[in-house]
């Protein structure tokens, strides 16, 4: 099977979706020159002409304003927020218009787009564009999640968002981009709500998604040198959630933590977790702990980048708590 | 009702200053539905017959009717929480529309918006919007999507004087501008953002003006008079359909109504509101009609009659409907359903 960069991955996926639908376009800043700021949409313009690849200026409540209104008008727009810390500038056109719109006006009309979300830290970018900041939208009913971990399923879960006809957020980690990963030439897809289970263990469940999947394997690897095997489950997606994976998983392992790069508080593990309790609670032999970034701004100087930042031993370190 | 065609590209040719006898009499009749609709929904919501709160546009009639008989059915607009005049300019039925302000599982959202999301996509009606200036990007992504799809669509966004302060009016101009979209920004200024007088909170004397700032051109028209209204959205509406670019139009009209049912108008003077009642854009279209031999009493009394008829028809239509089922409250949230929802 081929090899291919998570960047690349998605870029097969978009230019399959594009040729396959002459609906979906592409509207973002930096389109035209360098094809997105991280090269994920680099070729597209070329291939597909201006008047697919929309190059715009910096106005990110246009970009996702204009997807929403494009959308409601059968279009099918591929948006890409350059760095998810900005989605902040555009939240009203996701909170209250992408995710409202079928709703509230009565399932006339729905919003078939696709928001693409670099996030995650990464360099030392800092505050302001290093964030997780998937549990905003967690908390807003009629928006879809999606967070692939690797080429393949980053690769998938892009053609299944674009074919969606409801509003779907694609949660890219930045680090995850130059990764690199099998993907098949073949056409594929991989299904919105459907987890997969990365290393099996019968000692614990570590439910994780995006790049924090990669530190839960490394976390899974050390655990395993010292005789405890985890299950590592990538819920892949967010909403909807794979909860029968979950599920069964922490009924043979009775021990559960959730891990994401996302700060703590109020965050994607804490919602797990409390559906864990509310559910498995006869199942579970220990409490379920988050493991998570410190509850404060993503700081810029590495040595405290690292300390806020969660890593595979925090993973192994939650987990040695629970036995 | 007939929805004024002005045909594509070739269209900016013939476009003049004559409106049809018919289209006339249609901007009276669209004119006196909106006016019987919402005195009609006035009463029952304070009656107590229609939950939440609803806004009027009483007294900017001439500007719903004059932009909406002025675009194809298959235009879009976008409006804003003040939308029951769009949505009835558009052509959209007025039982359905009075259904949901009654909050029945007839109503055109099925009860889930309610007055300020009422919307029809029948009709390209995309929506009122509770979000002041919420509908400027739509406008601008539904021009985005006629143009994908090679189509000479417009889409005017509605919008009012309070909107034109909001940082998604100046980008979605901007973007409209930069990429010729066919977009017409159409503002309602009604001279009050809810409490706030326009002149305290728009440091030029029209919204309008701003419009050179985005390299488009910006009109100003007398938003009462509803056969101006109508010529200039014709003209610019051909200009967008033939690749011209956006505009911004901006009405001068007034809100004869407090700014919700119930409002207690703190902000201004009664006196000021009797004046405007001089400026009344029915009562302004009827004397042009009748002075121009197209309209007498008769014919008045007939066209009021026949509305008053309809929307009556639509309240009993809203009254004996049924309301939704508790849980229809978790239907329509998405096209493809999920399994697990909590």
């Amino acid at each position: 099977m081929p090899e291919m960069t998570f960047t690349e991955a998605t870029l097969a996926a978009m230019r399959e979706e594009m040729r396959r639908d002459p609906l979906v376009f592409v509207i973002g800043e930096d389109m035209a020159s360098q094809g997105g700021v991280f090269g994920q949409f680099k070729g597209l313009a070329e291939e597909f002409g201006a008047g697919r690849v929309l190059d715009t200026p910096i106005s990110e409540t246009s970009i996702v304003g204009a997807a929403v209104g494009a959308a409601l008008c059968g279009a099918r727009p591929v948006a890409d927020m350059h760095f998810a810390d900005f989605v902040a500038c555009a939240m009203d056109e996701i909170v209250n218009q992408a995710a409202k719109a079928r709703y509230m006006f009565g399932g006339q009309c729905s919003v078939p787009m696709v928001l693409r979300m670099p996030d995650g830290a990464i360099n030392s970018a800092a505050a302001q564009h290093s964030q997780s900041v998937e549990a905003w939208m967690l908390h807003t009913p009629g928006v879809k999640l999606v967070a692939p971990s690797n080429p393949y399923d980053a690769k998938g879960l892009l053609k299944s968002a674009i074919r969606d006809d409801d509003p779907v957020l694609y949660y890219e980690h930045k680090a995850l981009f130059k990764t690199r990963g099998e993907v098949p030439g073949e056409e594929y897809v991989v299904p919105m709500g459907q987890a997969a289970l990365r290393h099996v263990g019968s000692d614990v469940t570590i439910v994780s998604y995006s790049l924090m999947v990669q530190r839960c394997l490394e976390a899974a690897d050390e655990l395993a040198a010292d005789g405890i095997e985890a299950d590592v489950v990538d819920l892949r997606s967010l909403r909807p959630l794979d909860w029968e994976a979950i599920a069964t998983s922490v009924r043979k392992t009775h021990r559960v933590v959730v891990a994401h790069e996302a700060c703590r508080t109020g965050g994607v593990g804490a919602e797990i977790a409390a559906q864990i309790g509310e559910e498995l609670f006869d199942d579970l032999d220990a409490p379920v702990l988050r493991v998570g970034a410190r509850d404060v701004p993503i700081p810029f100087s590495p040595p405290l980048e690292r300390f806020v930042l969660p890593g595979p031993a925090d993973v192994a370190a939650a987990v040695r708590r629970l036995m | 009702m007939a929805v004024t065609d002005v045909g594509g590209a070739r269209a900016v040719q013939r476009v003049d200053n004559d409106i049809d006898a018919d289209t006339q009499l249609d901007l009276l009749r669209v004119m006196l539905r909106i006016r019987c609709f919402e005195e009609r929904a006035e009463a029952l919501f304070l009656a107590g017959e229609l939950p939440g709160f609803i806004h009027l546009s009483i007294g900017q009639e001439a500007c719903a009717a004059g932009a909406c008989l002025a675009l194809r059915r298959d235009d879009y607009i976008t409006s804003t929480h003040r939308g029951h005049g769009h949505c009835l300019a558009k052509c959209a039925p007025a039982e359905r529309m009075m259904a949901e302000l009654f909050a029945k599982a007839t109503g055109s959202c099925k009860g889930k918006g309610g007055s300020m999301h009422i919307a029809d996509f029948s009709v390209g009606m995309l929506g009122a919007n509770g979000i002041v200036g919420g509908g400027a990007n739509l406008a601008v992504g539904a021009a985005i999507a006629a143009r994908l799809r090679q189509t000479d669509q417009v889409a005017l966004c509605f919008f009012g004087d309070g909107a034109a302060n909001r940082g998604t009016v100046h980008e979605a101009s901007n973007l409209a501008a930069v990429w010729k979209l066919p977009v017409i920004f159409f503002c309602e200024n009604n001279r009050y953002a809810s409490t706030t007088a326009a002149g305290a909170a728009l440091s030029i004397e029209n919204v309008a003006d701003r419009a050179a700032g985005y390299g488009m051109p910006g009109v100003i028209v007398d938003g009462n008079d509803a056969l101006a209204v109508h010529r200039v959205v014709r003209e610019w509406a051909a200009h967008a359909r033939s690749g011209g670019g956006p505009v911004l139009i901006e009405a001068k009209t007034y809100r004869m109504r407090g700014h919700y049912v119930g409002d207690p108008q703190l902000y201004r003077a009664t006196d000021e509101v009797e004046a405007q009642r001089a400026r009344d854009p029915i009562d302004r279209l009827a004397a042009t009609l009748a002075g121009a031999g197209l309209l007498d009493l008769a014919r008045l009394e007939r066209l009021r009659a026949e509305v008053a008829e309809e929307i009556e028809a639509a309240v009993r239509f809203a009254r004996e409907s049924p309301l939704p089922s508790p849980e229809d409250a978790l239907a329509d949230l998405y096209v493809n359903p999920i399994e697990r929802m909590p």
